[in-house]
């Protein structure tokens, strides 16, 4: 029973791809959103946190109209790059990871942004008078000792990026092979006749994903106080 | 030479403070809340005061009137906290090797080898801070400070964090860094004992306030 046909396979890849370019560029910016809530005050900070944690509350599907509004082929941002970049996001598996990178934002920065807030800042104080300038102080005590919290974070971030449904098939739809995620394949089975053992094998598949992630993103958690405490 | 001559407000709490010092080991005394600990930050550069002058050997650190302040990792002034402050995620050698990288100084294996000899640490690089006794963490925080190469040593009660037993096993290093070390010193402490075995000048505190000036008998008189 438990044999993947090409089809599930190739929505099983295309998720992971999806999820996996989505999380790897949303780390980078995701690590200086935390460290600015973490460790900053600036003007319109509960706004900037507010918008960080929109996409969390917000129905996925308005988060999806907004990105096809905005990065749709008639869209503001979306001609723009277009014309100009050659960059398409609409029905693009494109679409899909920066509908997933969006979703998962929260949740990525999060950890990161906890784990920033637990470092010490004497510690960097110390850095500081040992002639290590900010962003070496960064680099060198803020961002090793937040390491096992950004680790987590991109685990989890990645995990609800794969399983991310509304906003990407409001925004890119569902065409196989391009957009179709294991979540749109499995919502496309429900709804075909005798797709019943299909969906469940995605299914599984979805529930071992998603097990995997909390387990490692524990095990990071764990490593982070071990770090902290110097052993 | 030191000069400091500044005023800041904390909450409720100002200090106004002046002095000029030349010694070897500065001794900068006074009880807890006396506002000690603010004012070596602010010669660190952590905490920038509100109105006056800081220098050091004739180079301007603060001037709040000229709208001066060096940033600390610019200043070449080594801390030893009370908290020894090491980093947990490094080792006992990369805690120490930190301030020469940051420096961007040349190896120095000659100095790297007198600093753990003088404060009998080669035994321990391969440790992490965890597995450091409070002493050990305290010895390795001053070679870390040491081997920055500052221009000035800031001790803030090195020894406060340690039970009586490990303060008189500490106390000598203190001594040797002062007699062949050739860094000036600041030395924060509430202890006249202390003070009298290491200080050569002693500026006395006082809710923020200089109370006294001069050579250790100051400690008596006051």
């Amino acid at each position: 029973m438990f044999e993947l046909s090409p089809a599930e396979w190739t929505a099983i890849r295309l998720s992971l791809r999806v999820a996996t370019v989505a999380t790897l560029v949303a780390t980078p910016l995701g690590i200086a959103a935390a460290w600015l809530l973490a460790r900053r005050d600036f003007w319109g900070k509960p706004v900037v946190d507010a918008a960080i944690h929109l996409p969390l509350v917000l129905p996925p599907v308005v988060t999806g109209y907004l990105l096809l509004l905005t990065f749709g082929r008639r869209g503001l941002v979306g001609a723009w790059l277009a014309d100009h970049l050659g960059i398409v996001f609409a029905f693009r598996w494109t679409g899909a990871a920066l509908a997933c990178g969006i979703m998962s934002f929260p949740l990525l920065v999060r950890p990161i942004r906890l784990s920033i807030e637990a470092v010490d800042l004497r510690l960097e104080q110390a850095a500081a008078t040992l002639g290590a300038a900010p962003w070496r102080v960064f680099l060198t005590v803020t961002l090793p000792l937040a390491l096992p919290g950004v680790l987590a974070g991109m685990v989890l971030g990645f995990a609800k990026a794969i399983g991310e449904f509304g906003a990407t098939i409001t925004f890119v739809s569902n065409i196989p092979g391009e957009t179709q995620t294991i979540s749109s394949a499995i919502y496309s089975l429900i709804q075909t006749p005798d797709g019943d053992a299909a969906a469940l094998r995605l299914v599984a598949v979805s529930i071992v994903i998603a097990m995997s992630a909390m387990i490692a993103s524990e095990w990071f958690a764990r490593r982070a106080t071990k770090r902290l405490h110097g052993n | 030479m030191l000069r400091v001559d500044i005023s800041k407000q904390l909450g409720e709490f100002s200090i106004e403070a002046a002095f000029t010092s030349e010694g070897r080991v500065t001794g900068l005394f006074g009880a807890s809340g006396a506002g000690k600990t603010s004012l070596v930050n602010m010669i660190a550069g952590l905490l920038r005061p509100d109105r006056g002058v800081i220098a050091l050997d004739g180079e301007t650190l603060d001037d709040a009137a000229a709208g001066v302040h060096v940033p600390p990792h610019s200043r070449r002034i080594g801390y030893v906290f009370q908290d020894a402050r090491l980093f947990p995620h490094l080792n006992v050698r990369q805690n120490l090797d930190y301030g020469r990288r940051m420096n961007r100084l040349v190896d120095d294996p000659a100095q790297r080898k007198r600093v753990t000899d003088l404060l009998d640490v080669g035994n321990l690089l391969d440790r992490r801070p965890g597995q450091l006794s409070g002493g050990e963490r305290q010895r390795v925080a001053l070679g870390r400070a040491l081997l920055s190469k500052p221009r000035l040593l800031l001790l803030d009660e090195p020894l406060g964090s340690l039970d009586e037993g490990r303060k008189v096993e500490i106390l000598p290093y203190f001594v040797r860094l002062r007699d062949e070390a050739n860094v000036p010193m600041v030395y924060v402490s509430h202890d006249a004992a202390e003070m009298r075995q290491l200080a050569t000048q002693i500026v006395m505190l006082r809710n923020g306030r200089v109370t006294a000036l001069g050579g250790v008998k100051v400690l008596t008189a006051g």
